[in-house]
């Protein structure tokens, strides 16, 4: 075996440092003046008796680093071959490596939820791209100044790919802190098996203890199949119990009952006041309970439940509906309901975030704040409630949110980007002199949204039509000013 | 080095010359037909004199059992077969009989070997449709890559040193990744006559360099098709499956 130190040249990637590592691969720092960013080559230990897998794993981690792209993934610079020198060559990326504030835990509550929403949105962004990591945990997750980057892809999956090493392996593979249970039982395709390492991560960092522990035998990790973890506020009471509920909504074992898409946590971590808290029930104790436990026969495949691809691959996950009550409901708020009522209805799980703006006059003051913009506030709170009640969704579907903002269309946007929506639906007013020179809300939505945008217009009467076919341009009766018409 | 394999064309002029055409915008360094030329369609003569002139020009061409029964007059088929055989065979020239009966059942190149059907035996026309069948054809050969036909169903297999082989059904225009560690069968879908449920005829792109391979898919006119075996008096159901693609 070719011994490496530094100075070495590689396909011209000159070896600088080597880092700690563990024990599939070497890591090395490298320069290559063909590429203008800092770069580590990642070279497998093959040793020729050795286990096929770890040939396998590094071949699948070029396939799908080459896949990828984004802020949260390293970049692939080259690879090479295994018949000369294996080697990955990607971007060094610089940042706290989370093993490091593992240490510190139990963290801060906002620093929990902060780092799980930078978590949230980096998988979110990976599972976009069709893939799953299957190895989550604090030494692969580096806190850059980008955002969370996600390494080491020798165990993940591509959806479109051929998963040589799931087919190779008859034992479960993952790391036993973070395993999900359908990985224990060699299921190796579903984003929610990531969100389960992502729960385990949350609560190790709440806690300052990990979930399972470590265990080093099948049947120790198949354990998590049958037994939950300690309630994370049984450890530590400074957890609030939207916190708890959300981590343990991850771990859920059944996949109908676990977050479905990364993108519902990283909007429960945002909106905590919307998160359902359940009572648990109390766990079945006591010796009869444990003795029927223990002869009743399970199908361990049916505790995991059904795989949620069928689900995601429906529709959107999160809608977001604008309306625009400031008026109170009308026909327009009526239509943009029913639109949003077919959106939703093409996947049952999906969520419904309602929006409607509450217009602040001028940057920095806040209508809340005084007892005047407190009340309004509540009366659209309200207005926005009795508007989604058509819909009869049960309240861990549905969440509401009076934003005060200068421009609507901003408001909109911001809160889809920053909640992963993936799907906006808007109203427009028939159109003005006005709302063509100003520009509408919807139409800046439109332009300027990442997701798809339903926009919603009531059906023209006919007055209106005959105006358009008026030979000499004659502006419509004026009804409505310019920016509300979300 | 890129490679266009055609296979079970079965005198299907609309998907072949349909293929032909997304296979030269593709500009490929080597042409492969796979075998079954002729068979169930309704220009036989048009597919077989275009199959010599690419010969002609360096393709490759194997022959396959549909092309070896229009040859030896044979008749152990199904009922659709053995009447499309023999109408086949009163429409080709002497000329056409020649060139087929020249085929080779399998050619090799470099490490890829080139068959209709199994390597197993080709003469005897096995299908590869599970994971058996594809390792007694692995096993019968020492080439890093087999390309076949026959099944009319796309797939790849993986076979790692002594260990069972891996099946994957590759999805249509999505480059599927060839192992550095693994030898392949890829078992390439119909041009003329696709059995996996989408009637695009279906052609494979191999890219030794990227080391890719792709089932290329191509929408063609099979209303047409369908209409002329209808006014050949071939049987209906031949027309109706390239609807279906089964």
């Amino acid at each position: 075996m070719q011994r490496f130190e530094a100075g070495t040249v590689i396909d011209g990637f000159e070896l600088v440092e080597k880092l700690p590592t563990g024990g599939m691969a070497s890591l090395w720092r490298a320069t290559n003046p063909r590429y203008d960013f800092p770069l580590v080559l990642k070279i497998p230990f093959l040793d020729p008796g050795g286990d096929v897998s770890v040939i396998l794993g590094f071949e699948a981690e070029e396939l799908i680093l080459k896949r990828l792209s984004g802020p949260h993934v390293p970049r692939f610079a080259a690879s090479g071959s295994l018949a000369q020198v294996p080697y990955i060559a990607m971007e060094f990326v610089a940042g706290t490596g989370l093993a490091d504030v593992v240490g510190n835990a139990p963290l801060q509550v906002d620093e929990v939820a902060r780092i799980g929403t930078e978590i949230a949105t980096a998988l979110a962004a990976l599972h976009r791209q069709k893939v799953v990591h299957l190895d989550l945990k604090p030494e692969n997750i580096i806190l850059a100044k980008r955002g969370a980057v996600l390494l080491d892809f020798g165990l993940a999956r591509h959806a479109e790919l051929p998963d040589l090493l799931g087919a190779e392996s008859s034992v479960p593979m993952g790391t036993a802190a973070y395993i999900s249970p359908e990985q224990v039982l060699g299921e190796r395709s579903d984003p929610a098996s990531d969100l389960f390492a992502l729960g385990c991560i949350l609560y190790q960092l709440a806690t300052g203890e990990e979930p399972f522990g470590r265990p080093a035998t099948f049947a120790g990790m198949k354990r998590r199949l049958y037994h939950g973890p300690r309630p994370p506020r049984d450890i530590n009471e400074a957890i609030p119990r939207w916190l708890e509920a959300i981590i343990l909504r991850c771990m859920e074992v059944d996949r109908s009952r676990r977050y479905v898409e990364a993108a519902q946590v990283l909007s429960d971590l945002r909106n905590p006041d919307q998160v359902v808290v359940v009572r648990r029930k109390p766990q079945d104790v006591g010796v009869w309970a444990a003795i029927t436990r223990l002869f009743r026969k399970t199908d361990e495949r049916s505790l995991v439940g059904k795989p949620t691809m069928s689900r995601t691959q429906a529709g959107p996950s999160i809608v977001l509906a604008a309306v625009d009550l400031a008026n109170g409901s009308d026909a327009l708020a009526g239509e943009v309901l029913s639109e949003t009522a077919r959106v939703l209805a093409s996947r049952e799980d999906s969520w419904l975030a309602c929006v409607t703006v509450l217009k602040t006059e001028i940057i920095g003051e806040a209508p809340a704040a005084d007892e005047t913009g407190r009340s309004e506030y509540l009366r659209r709170l309200v207005a926005l409630k009795d508007w989604a009640r058509p819909l009869h969704l049960p309240e861990d579907r549905i969440s509401y949110h009076v934003l005060e903002a200068v421009s609507a269309a901003d408001a909109i946007l911001n809160y889809a980007e920053h909640n992963d929506v993936g799907h906006i639906v808007v109203g427009a007013r028939a159109s003005s002199a006005i709302r063509r020179h100003l520009g509408s809300v919807s139409t800046k939505v439109v332009a300027q949204a990442l997701c798809s945008v339903s926009v919603v217009r009531l059906k023209a009467v006919e007055e209106q039509g005959l105006h358009r076919k008026a030979p000499e341009p004659i502006a419509p009766v004026e009804r409505e000013s310019a920016e509300p018409d979300q | 080095m890129r490679i266009a394999i055609l296979s079970d064309i079965h005198a299907n002029r609309e998907a072949f010359d349909a293929v032909l055409e997304a296979v030269y915008k593709r500009e490929p360094d080597q042409l492969v037909l796979l075998g079954d030329l002729v068979g169930y369609g309704p220009d036989p003569v048009h597919v077989v004199e275009k199959a010599a002139d690419l010969v002609a020009q360096g393709a490759l061409c194997v022959l396959g059992n549909h092309d070896e029964a229009v040859v030896l007059n044979r008749s152990d088929m199904t009922e659709n077969a053995r009447f499309a055989v023999q109408w086949t065979r009163e429409r080709l020239a002497p000329a056409h009989f020649d060139f087929l009966a020249r085929l080779p059942l399998s050619l090799q190149s470099e490490d890829r070997l080139y068959v209709h059907a199994s390597a197993e035996r080709p003469a005897k026309w096995f299908y590869i449709r599970d994971v058996d069948a594809a390792e007694r054809c692995l096993s019968s050969s020492d080439a890093r890559f087999i390309f076949c036909g026959h099944t009319h169903v796309p797939a790849v297999y993986y076979a790692l040193p002594g260990r069972r082989p891996i099946h994957f059904r590759p999805l249509d225009n999505v480059a599927v990744p060839l192992s550095a560690l693994a030898r392949h069968l890829v078992v390439v879908g119909a041009v003329g006559q696709p059995r996996d449920g989408n009637p695009a005829a279906c052609y494979a792109l191999v890219d030794t360099e990227r080391h890719e391979v792709t089932m290329v898919r191509v929408p063609y006119d099979h209303e047409e098709t369908a209409r002329k075996i209808q006014a050949a008096g071939l049987p209906g159901w031949l027309g109706m499956r390239l609807k279906i693609g089964r």
